[in-house]
């Protein structure tokens, strides 16, 4: 791969010594992507610029929060009423945690649908599963800072899971609060936390994406690049087109912020923390539901909190769960049906997990967590052996183009790692 | 294949329609029409004045609102001068004087709405141990917002056969439980309106309701406005980029 | 990126001559014109939401009650976040302050135009240099050459007027807008 010839004498100057004009030209211009992958690539880069987007907001905020249970939840408020354009930064910041959990559920959706967490990929796949877990852990952490009734007793619930330990339990969960009770302290260090951790996530997220460019990105369907007639250079043709996608998300992103801002939030977080009084019936936000559902689906304590973890846990493996050779559910009748099944599960689980923990919805979450675990333990590895998948294309290109024709070629032919 | 979509789908719906089932446990209040409504909804200025003054005579002697300030009535349509007048109504404790007392002085624009309780000890010792809560987010801490609190405040109403209702506390439809300490303080005519609107109850209610939504979220009509221009902005974006995406992908797919 | 010269460039590739080209090259100008206003309007909120909150300058206002003030003694109060001088002048101090020949002074203006009340001088008790807090407000303290204050961080000195007159500092201490409620009142802001 020839280093390419910038014209600006002060560019190339500096690239000559550090060569991050000729690393970006790599990565981000010529890189080749598949000709073929549709819209769903496109939310990689969308949970990107969200990302930026909620350090951007989060920043600004804190420069206007205090960290203090006696102040935490008016100067919130004071962000919401006196605070030039305070409301509009906290509105994005709290609804931008929402948008950056769909832009990521679309995305792992995607990476189970067409098998991007297979050979070579399972590294990338991992980084994203930590990616995953600290932004639970970043929201989390944030929901408790406006210190209203959710906040307190949604960290007073989240923290006592850690009770469910033997033996060092209770001392975890004191450590965790730096007291004998969810307060000043605990709320002191969610907010070091929460301030730290996205800039943690940054960094995977950099190396997520260093992953991604060692051998491509997976396509629909799903074999490598076999030369020049099955890619497009990055720029301009996935710049422009996550561009475009980009612009449809931010669509929905502000029709939250400004026409309805806190259909995602809860009433009764615009009450401040009472540590006397726990609320009627205690959610977390949407995005932990399913979560939330498979805990209270197991009777024993420690039981649901290790089936909870091990949702997620789970997904760490998943490489070698999928026994399956053939990476994309186009060519795989059976498991395609699966997928969908698992789409709704975790729907139901989502659902059952907003419903109080009795009756109907104790047995529904029950059933739909038993089948969470069953898809990934038992189903993926059984399936492989036993489904026969659709004859592969030969190339990207085959099922794109019908008998070929005059490509547009890339800049480069081959993923980075074979330069 | 399309036997599967048909069940996936029959599942969800009688998932949902399960759920909206179970959820109808107490009465749900009925929706008003509200001019702040709608993605161009604005505050009526005249109904926030007759709700200011239905908290100011009404609601304030028991519910504090102790995040709004004097200064955030100009929004209502009042006049400097106006919000001065008002808030020199109300006498607040002074920084501490040269011999270390606290004195009070009348209140100025920029402080917060005056609280009736000093603390929370004695409002419940008011109030027969029940605690009125403040007001500045009560539209949006509740469940259907100002709906909720319009079906609440004219919700009052004669106990069904056989439940019997303690001294101190009345029956409302609406309310979690139905069996709540605040009495029907809101009546006809509980107040008589400077622009001589008939203070009827229904009249009365929305009034406040509205009010109370401005309480909470006062920005509600730059945010309306704001989001119409970034929408509208967004739109005319998403199809400029359509047109550029087609446009450079016109040689890709020949 | 653009400054890179590659064999499949971006918007030029398989472009065709002419009018085609000047009206895709229009499109892509106008779109980027577009995010930028687009950036450039998100931009501001953010940047704005550094600048004073409205509960700030809701009380940026001050009543101070004057009674107390003996002639020749100071007062200070605060005022945003800084010392404000009162001080009741003596006659003595007056005249030295009214009787300077503004031509001596880097920032000349008159005594009169830094008063409302010869009696009465009010100041905003922030050296102009780099904001350290001047002394002469105590009986004890140096109050510099010329009888007003000094300012121990770099040796400014400032007359009876508050006026600077030797030192690194570049303006005369700030008078803040005030107004008299009544005789032995004043409001600040």
């Amino acid at each position: 791969m020839a280093a390419p010839q910038f014209k600006n004498p002060v560019v190339r100057w500096i690239d000559y010594r550090l060569p991050v004009f000729t690393a970006l030209h790599h990565e981000y211009n010529e890189y080749p992507m598949p000709k073929n992958c549709n819209y769903l690539w496109s939310f990689g880069a969308i949970a990107m610029v969200t990302l930026i987007i909620m350090i951007v907001s989060g920043i600004t905020l804190a420069m206007s929060y205090t960290p203090s249970t006696t102040m935490a939840f008016q100067s919130v408020e004071r962000i919401m009423r006196d605070v030039n354009s305070g409301w509009l930064i906290r509105y994005i910041h709290m609804n931008g945690a929402s948008m950056f959990f769909i832009a990521v559920f679309i995305h792992i959706f995607r990476g189970l649908y067409f098998g991007s967490y297979k050979a070579p990929r399972e590294i990338l796949w991992m980084l994203g599963v930590v990616i995953l877990l600290l932004m639970m852990a970043t929201a989390f952490m944030g929901y408790v800072l406006p210190w209203g009734q959710m906040s307190f007793w949604g960290a007073t619930v989240i923290t006592n899971l850690f009770s469910a330990f033997p033996i060092i339990g209770d001392h975890i969960v004191t450590w965790l609060w730096g007291g004998f009770s969810v307060d000043n302290p605990t709320l002191n260090r969610f907010f070091a936390l929460h301030y730290l951790l996205p800039f943690v996530l940054l960094g995977v997220v950099f190396l997520h994406v260093a992953a991604v460019h060692v051998h491509g990105s997976n396509n629909p369907v799903g074999i490598d690049i076999k030369g020049p007639q099955d890619s497009l250079p990055f720029h301009p043709y996935f710049t422009i087109k996550d561009t475009f996608g980009l612009s449809i998300f931010l669509l929905v992103f502000a029709g939250f912020v400004f026409f309805a801002p806190n259909y995602m939030g809860h009433p009764d977080n615009y009450i401040p923390a009472n540590p006397m009084v726990t609320p009627a019936h205690i959610v977390p936000e949407w995005y932990f539901l399913p979560f939330y559902a498979i805990l209270r689906a197991v009777p024993d304590k420690l039981g649901g909190v290790l089936a909870m973890f091990g949702a997620i846990a789970v997904l760490f493996i998943l490489p070698w769960l999928d026994t399956s050779k053939v990476r994309s559910s186009n060519y795989r009748p059976i498991y395609r049906q699966f997928f969908w099944v698992l789409v709704i599960d975790c729907l139901v689980l989502g659902y059952a997990g907003g419903m109080p923990a009795e009756g109907i919805w104790l047995v529904v979450a029950r059933v739909a967590a038993i089948y969470y675990f069953a898809h990934f333990l038992i189903i993926l590895p059984l399936l492989g052996k036993l489904e026969r998948p659709r004859p592969l294309p030969s190339s990207i290109s085959e099922p794109v183009l019908k008998g070929g024709g005059h490509y547009p070629t890339a800049a480069a032919a081959k993923p980075m790692e074979k330069a | 294949m399309r036997a599967f979509k048909t069940l996936i789908l029959a599942a969800a719906l009688g998932l949902g329609l399960t759920g909206s089932a179970l959820a109808a446990e107490s009465a749900v209040p009925p929706e008003q029409e509200w001019h702040h409504s709608g993605i161009f909804g604005t505050f009526d200025k005249a109904a926030l004045q007759r709700g200011f003054q239905v908290y100011k005579e009404v609601c304030s002697t028991c519910h504090a609102m102790s995040l709004v300030s004097y200064r955030n009535l100009q929004a209502l349509g009042f006049s400097e001068d106006e919000v001065k007048a008002i808030a020199a109504q109300y006498q607040v404790p002074a920084a501490p004087n040269d011999a270390g007392e606290i004195v009070e002085r009348p209140a100025i624009p920029a402080d917060h709405f005056k609280s009736p309780f000093p603390n929370e000890q004695a409002a419940r010792a008011a109030n027969g141990g029940a605690y009125p809560p403040d007001l500045s987010l009560m539209a949006k801490a509740r469940e259907h917002g100002e709906d909720y609190l319009y079906a609440l405040l004219t919700g009052f109403e004669e106990p069904p056969e056989g439940v019997t209702v303690p001294d101190g506390m009345y029956y409302n439809k609406y309310f979690p439980g139905h069996l709540i300490g605040m009495p029907p303080i809101l009546q006809d005519d509980s107040v008589t309106y400077a622009d001589n609107t008939p203070a009827t109850l229904a009249q009365s209610a929305h009034d406040v309701s509205t009010f109370l939504v401005w309480a909470a979220e006062p920005h509600l009509e730059t945010r309306k406005q704001t989001g119409v221009k970034v929408i509208l902005f967004l739109l005319v974006f998403a199809g400029m980029m359509y047109a550029v995406k087609r446009k450079v992908w016109a040689d890709a797919h020949p | 990126m653009s400054d890179t010269i590659h064999p499949a460039g971006a918007g030029g590739q398989g472009g065709h001559e002419g009018e085609g080209t000047t009206r895709r090259d229009f499109l892509y100008l106008a779109t980027g014109a577009v995010a930028a206003v687009g950036v450039a309007s998100v931009a501001w909120p953010f940047i704005n939401s550094m600048n004073p909150a409205a509960d700030t300058l809701a009380l940026a206002q001050i009543d101070i009650d004057l009674t107390p003030v003996q002639v020749g003694q100071s007062i200070t109060v605060t005022w945003r976040g800084k010392p404000v001088f009162v001080r009741r002048r003596t006659e003595e101090e007056i005249a030295s302050a009214a009787s300077v020949n503004l031509a001596e002074l880097r920032d000349p203006q008159p005594d009169s135009a830094r008063v409302k009340q010869p009696q009465w001088l009010v100041l905003v008790g922030v050296c102009t240099h780099l904001g350290c807090v001047p002394l002469g407000q105590k009986p004890t303290d140096p109050k510099g050459d010329y009888g007003g204050w000094f300012c121990p961080c770099h040796g400014s000195h400032y007359d009876t007027a508050g006026r600077i007159r030797r030192g690194p500092a570049p303006l005369n201490l700030l008078v803040p807008e005030y107004a008299f409620l009544t005789d032995t009142s004043i409001r600040i802001g």
